[in-house]
């Protein structure tokens, strides 16, 4: 793939739900093997764009290219077939409770027929010990996990498929700050194990540093603001400045009333 | 003033349109990925075992008491024109036509279509459906399609009981209590009852189950808004069910007894 021809490019993309525009025109470009991080308020349209990368919410306009190709002019089965590169850890883990930890971790891998039954509880065991987590709880199912250990099986589900692109969404919510760098040292090592290009969505500043190579943030469903994840803290972007340091006062105006 | 009532009407009959077709195609791409692979026979095994043989105590208990019940009833209405040997005829009739397949239907529609509702429903708002479509897993296929086709075989195999146990709690009012000959009342029984009557009761019941598992999974599939959407998806699809139940059971009866 030509080095200058990012891993995902996004051009124009809108959605809107009902009289509300989440989406509004979002221009991404995301380099291979970079993490980019997408800050911004409650309702500002993060999780939307991911959902829209990932075919489960299908965009009014614009475009979504993956290597060059642009996955919402595809065939159905092409945009399956690339989607299914993309790993995803949800906000809340989203694991299935009637599935014991072994067989959600290799849900993927036993959908898409590379392991058969008898080989995927052996390979659990080896993802589980990549998220710092015994073999042993493969056995157990997920309502009799903690929310930490519930999100490292969700991030072991994610990487097993060994994923080009990774999201993230909202990975350290919920989680005390320890589990929350544990979370996060956990992102960056598989990321960079992998060699895959991600984006995570967060409220968590802290997060976001330590996740991102790049940074940007969404408002009012357009991309305000981008630039390196260290630059956050003196970006000089009000907006910014503001999320950042959460004053009430400022450019953001927060809709207290619907 | 005229205007606006026509307008709510209008609304009202688009909505109940829009409903019906999305009910519609649901049910189409259902049907559809039962008969396209990949097949999830753990999925279809489980759903089967769920349907069929848990809701077995609670089928046989309706069926064994309408049974007793039937018998008792019509004894004492037919007593009165000293029509009590027609008994047996009436229980074996009413069971197998009619009784069996709605009464199971509308109790497995409590257990398992609201079961089926609150699971997926949960699944939605926990984001698992999302989860398995960037599993490279179709949802439909994995959770609608399986429950479909088990709930189409499960009715039934249960209706083939209730049938049963309905005749026979007849049999045990009438032999016990009302002082029928045993025998005669059996030989009554199977020379009144043809097959006719039977393969119609379980074609209404192979009809209600795809109805509840339909509803079930289409009421869960669409749910949203936390608790509060699953509880709702969960009343909608027993009380969808149950209308469509008692509906189609009319028109199936139109179907096949109407001269």
């Amino acid at each position: 793939m030509s080095a200058d021809i990012p891993k995902i490019r996004i051009r124009g993309l809108c959605k809107e739900f009902g009289a509300k525009q989440v989406l509004d025109g979002v221009d991404l470009d995301v380099a291979s093997g970079t993490s980019l991080v997408v800050i911004g308020g409650s309702g500002s349209g993060k999780s939307v764009l991911l959902r829209c990368i990932l075919g489960l919410i299908e965009p009014d306009a614009g475009t979504i290219e993956i290597d060059g190709q642009d996955i919402l002019s595809q065939p159905r089965e092409a945009q399956g077939k690339t989607r299914a590169r993309i790993g995803m850890l949800f906000q809340n883990g989203a694991l299935f409770d009637s599935l014991p930890v072994w067989e959600n971790i290799c849900f993927g891998l036993l959908a898409q027929r590379k392991l058969l039954r008898g080989q995927a509880r052996d390979a659990a065991g080896d993802f589980l010990a990549q998220v710092g987590l015994a073999p042993s709880v493969g056995d157990l199912l997920p309502n009799e996990l903690s929310g930490g250990m519930q999100k490292r099986v969700a991030l072991a589900r994610a990487i097993a498929a060994r994923p080009e692109i990774m999201f993230f969404d909202e990975p350290t919510t919920g989680l005390d700050p320890i589990m929350g760098a544990v979370i996060d040292g956990l992102i960056v090592d598989c990321v960079k194990r992998l060699g895959s290009t991600a984006i995570a969505i967060t409220h968590d500043m802290v997060s976001a540093r330590r996740i991102g190579d790049m940074a940007a943030m969404l408002f009012q469903g357009k991309i305000v603001w981008r630039g390196p994840a260290t630059a956050l803290m003196e970006s000089g972007h009000p907006m910014v400045d503001q999320f950042i340091h959460g004053r009430r006062d400022g450019p953001i105006q927060m809709e207290l009333r619907r | 003033m005229i205007l606006d009532a026509v307008a709510s009407v209008g609304r009202g009959s688009i909505g109940v349109c829009r409903v019906a077709g999305s009910i519609a195609l649901f049910a189409a791409t259902g049907v559809f990925h039962i008969f396209h692979p990949p097949f999830y026979g753990r999925m279809f095994l489980r759903a089967l075992v769920e349907i069929a043989f848990f809701s077995l105590p609670v089928v046989a208990l309706t069926a064994i008491f309408t049974g007793m019940v039937l018998a008792l009833q019509s004894f004492t209405g037919f007593s009165r024109f000293s029509a009590e040997s027609a008994v047996a005829n009436v229980v074996v009739l009413s069971v197998t036509r009619e009784l069996g397949p709605v009464l199971a239907g509308l109790m497995v529609a409590g257990r398992v279509g609201a079961a089926m509702a609150a699971e997926i429903g949960t699944m939605r708002v926990t984001d698992q459906i999302d989860a398995l479509t960037t599993l490279s897993t179709n949802p439909m296929k994995y959770l609608v399609a399986p429950r479909l086709l088990a709930g189409t075989i499960a009715l039934p195999l249960l209706v083939v009981v209730a049938d049963i146990l309905g005749v026979l709690g007849g049999f045990i009012v009438a032999t016990l209590k009302l002082g029928f000959n045993p025998a005669t009342y059996l030989k009554n029984t199977l020379d009144f009852v043809q097959t006719d009557d039977v393969v119609s009761g379980l074609v209404k019941a192979a009809v209600f189950g795809f109805i509840i598992t339909l509803m079930g999974c289409y009421q869960g599939y669409r749910s949203s808004g936390g608790a509060e959407g699953v509880g709702a998806a969960t009343t909608a699809s027993v009380v969808a069910a149950s209308i469509l139940i008692l509906a189609f059971d009319y028109i199936l009866t139109e179907m096949f007894f109407a001269r």
